[in-house]
């Protein structure tokens, strides 16, 4: 099927989801992309966010802290730090990291203030999106 | 000559002893699957983290603004070596063969006139560098509480390494640990951790844009790639200590196996000994009257 492509979602600990898709939101570091076949090949970092795979049956949504995806027209691959599938679980998980990221924005410099700030609040969003 | 009765609670205690490898080699077994199927599972992971890094840091190798964790500090005169062993011993040659090539780089290294840090994971391993080598040790990485090593342990090593590369207190980072090949062999491997190894023909053939930059991300990717090996390198250990924890744990029931048959024909024959020597001292009572 030409309007299909391969996507695969990895984490260091296991493969979370593997199989034919039609398009892939990416919560990319610079701004949210969708990946459809035949995209130009990208490599690109994440931003933690809800990455949405628009499979056959249905989407599927994931709730991603970080990493990076490289896209290619065949094939998407996101490798995640940590990726949990949607729900109160990933919730639960994902809340001590943020208060871990708030506790780290508060004492760090100026420098990475601003970095560590927007992660917080862009993970801050994730988890009221599993809402 | 022991007794009789020597020779049984000798029996006994073999046989015992027999049951208790008998059991740590099957729960040996047990855990290595698990080992081995996590493993198997982290490596779509590492595999694409490797190829990734090593695509971007071909193009990336010859700037100036190449990262520190790539290009290095330009200097080799500090290494530090992380010698990853288990917490447990009773593994056969597992702990040894790994202290046993970093003993052998760190004099190498120290012969060279270079300074030398070790970083210890796992108990074994700093217990048998103590001996010798305690002067160079800094730090150790506790994991007798971990169950299963998990992306967090190997985030918890990388977070210590980064500090002291940060600090200026290392130049050249290399891990050693123990490569499953199989249930009877595993391979001691040093590997270079920073700055990062590229191999010669690496580079990917389709042109990729990045975003952001070819350097933001890499700075961004090289750490996450330093942790993951370490990560694959703990599983491998994992792995590996569990293989030649079942492989010894065999030997050693085998051995017991064979004792006993031992034993038993010893124990067998000093019976007869002595049910014939009192039936001899019964004959020649009766002939002598």
């Amino acid at each position: 099927m030409a309007d299909m492509m391969q996507f695969d979602l990895v984490s260091p600990e296991r493969k979370l989801t593997s199989g034919q898709v039609r398009a892939v939101q990416i919560p990319a570091a610079d701004g949210d992309l969708t990946a459809m076949p035949d995209h130009a090949p990208l490599i690109t970092t994440l931003r933690p966010g809800m990455l949405v795979v628009e499979g056959p049956d249905g989407d599927k949504r994931f709730a991603v802290t970080g990493g990076f995806a490289e896209i290619s027209p065949k094939a998407t691959t996101v490798l995640a730090e940590r990726a949990y599938p949607a729900g109160a679980e990933a919730q639960a998980a994902l809340q001590p990291l943020l208060d871990d990221l708030r506790t780290k924005a508060e004492a760090a410099s100026m420098d990475e203030k601003d970095a560590l700030t927007k992660s917080a609040d862009d993970l801050a969003r994730t988890i009221a999106a599993l809402a | 000559m022991p007794s009789l009765k020597d020779l049984k609670n000798r029996i006994t205690s073999v046989k015992s002893t027999r049951k208790i490898t008998k059991a740590m080699q099957m729960v040996a077994a047990a855990k290595l699957r698990r080992a081995q199927d996590a493993a198997e599972a982290a490596r779509p992971y590492a595999e694409k983290m490797a190829d990734v890094v090593n695509g971007l840091a071909a193009s990336v190798k010859g700037s100036e603004t190449a990262p520190k964790l790539l290009a290095g500090t330009g200097s080799e005169q500090t290494h530090l070596l992380v010698v990853m062993t288990a917490e447990r011993g009773l593994c056969g040659g597992f702990n040894s063969s790994i202290v046993k090539i970093a003993r052998y780089r760190a004099e190498k290294l120290i012969g060279e006139g270079k300074t030398v840090k070790i970083l210890t994971v796992g108990k074994k391993g700093r217990e048998q560098l103590k001996r010798d080598l305690s002067a160079h040790m800094v730090d150790h990485v506790d994991l007798s509480d971990v169950k299963r090593v998990g992306y967090e342990n190997a985030a918890e090593i990388s977070k210590k390494i980064f500090e002291m590369f940060d600090a200026g207190e290392f130049d050249v980072a290399t891990i050693f640990y123990n490569r499953f090949e199989s249930v009877i062999s595993q391979v001691p491997t040093p590997q270079q951790i920073i700055p990062a190894e590229v191999p010669e023909d690496a580079g990917i053939e389709t042109l990729y844009e990045y975003e952001p930059s070819e350097e933001a991300i890499l700075e961004d990717l090289l750490p996450r790639s330093v942790t993951t090996q370490i990560f694959t390198a703990l599983l491998e250990n994992a792995a590996s200590e569990q293989g030649a924890r079942m492989s010894a744990m065999d030997n050693a029931t085998r051995n017991a196996g064979d004792m006993i048959d031992r034993l038993t024909t010893e124990y067998n024959r000093s019976r007869q000994a002595a049910i014939t020597k009192e039936l001899i001292e019964i004959i020649s009572g009766a002939e002598a009257l």
